[in-house]
């Protein structure tokens, strides 16, 4: 468990991240109830300012929203959810084009490449 | 109110200067990371607080007060070594600390020793460095203080048994409580904290917290740490 964030980044912004792929990926379903701060903290063993931190930054992407009395929710606006997914995507991309540049392989190249590859993924299913 | 004010702090020893003229003003709340090489005055301030040092320039509050026997009432204080005699058994410490302290919890210290792993009735004696250690943090989170001073709480133990440490930090701690702690095991803690200080030759050179640092710096406390204090 030890050393689990990158160094150089904000602990909360790495955990905002991740919370952020589980609500896209649907892992945390529209609508459901978020865990308290405290328990989130423990389970990720960070400090619950830091834990805090990560939780108004979802709040602040409009992913999760707070009921005053029974705690916070994440978002069912579903289109917000998949605006947030195509951004996460896009993100991908560009950190895989940004590799394979790396290697010297362009973007034509790296299209074909991707699209005889997903044939062959496909293929094999 | 701030929960501890320290202003114009300095404490000599014979032929050495602790502390020089520090100032420095922390708030309920936060779990601290008090970091600094051997010798750069981290022990002498914790002691400063728990009042076992009073022989020191400029003043000390803790929730306004200064440091005194009423304050100490207010922190729980894990010192750098042990104070345990070889006979003694948990169960005694806890009848013990349950004399001197009103803020401490049987059933608290009970459940932690459980989750642990300690037995309330093995000998001192018979315990290894890693035991002694797990026994004296289970002691003092088991009070419902303002102030936890923790010096080294986790120089002796494993790994496998750091995360069982900090996970127990964590849970027991209250949100409207402070815990000041020093370590050397700066990687493996840093997430606990939010806030750091870094005491280098008795000043404070860096405090702030944690994320805004590493924002700045592009670097985590540990790699800041080793950069500062490189020899």
């Amino acid at each position: 468990m030890t050393n689990q964030y990158a160094s150089g980044i904000p602990i909360y912004l790495q955990l905002s991240d991740l919370f952020t792929h589980r609500i896209v990926s649907g892992e945390w379903a529209p609508g459901s109830k978020v865990e308290s701060v405290r328990d989130l903290a423990i389970l990720h063993e960070v400090n619950p300012n830091t834990m805090q931190r990560a939780l108004t930054q979802l709040e602040k992407d409009g992913l999760v929203y707070t009921e005053r009395t029974t705690g916070r929710f994440i978002t069912k606006d579903k289109e917000l959810i998949g605006k947030m997914k195509r951004k996460l995507a896009e993100e991908l991309i560009d950190a895989f084009m940004k590799q394979m540049e790396s290697i010297g392989i362009g973007k034509k190249e790296a299209m074909e490449l991707f699209l005889s590859r997903a044939k062959m993924e496909g293929g094999e299913q | 109110m701030n929960l501890i004010e320290i202003s114009n702090l300095s404490k000599t020893y014979p032929g050495t200067k602790a502390l020089k003229e520090i100032d420095l003003t922390l708030e309920a709340g936060h779990i601290i990371g008090l970091l600094g090489p051997n010798g750069s005055g981290k022990t002498t301030l914790m002691k400063i607080l728990t009042g076992i040092i009073r022989d020191h320039e400029g003043q000390v509050l803790i929730q306004g007060q200064p440091v005194s026997e009423k304050t100490k009432a207010l922190v729980s204080y894990l010192p750098d070594c042990s104070y345990f005699s070889s006979w003694m058994r948990p169960i005694d410490l806890m009848e013990m600390f349950q004399d001197f302290y009103r803020d401490f919890s049987r059933e608290k210290f009970r459940s932690m020793l459980q989750s642990l792993g300690l037995n309330e009735k093995q000998r001192i004696r018979t315990m290894s460095k890693g035991m002694v250690e797990k026994l004296q943090l289970c002691l003092v989170m088991s009070r419902d203080a303002h102030l936890y001073v923790l010096d080294e709480p986790i120089g002796g133990v494993d790994p496998a048994a750091r995360d069982y440490i900090m996970d127990t930090i964590l849970s027991n701690y209250n949100e409207h409580s402070t815990i000041l702690m020093s370590t050397h095991l700066i990687a493996d803690v840093e997430k606990l904290f939010d806030t750091v200080i870094f005491l280098k030759e008795g000043s404070v050179v860096l405090h702030g917290e944690i994320d805004d640092i590493r924002a700045r710096e592009g670097k985590s406390i540990d790699e800041l740490f080793r950069e500062v204090f490189r020899c």
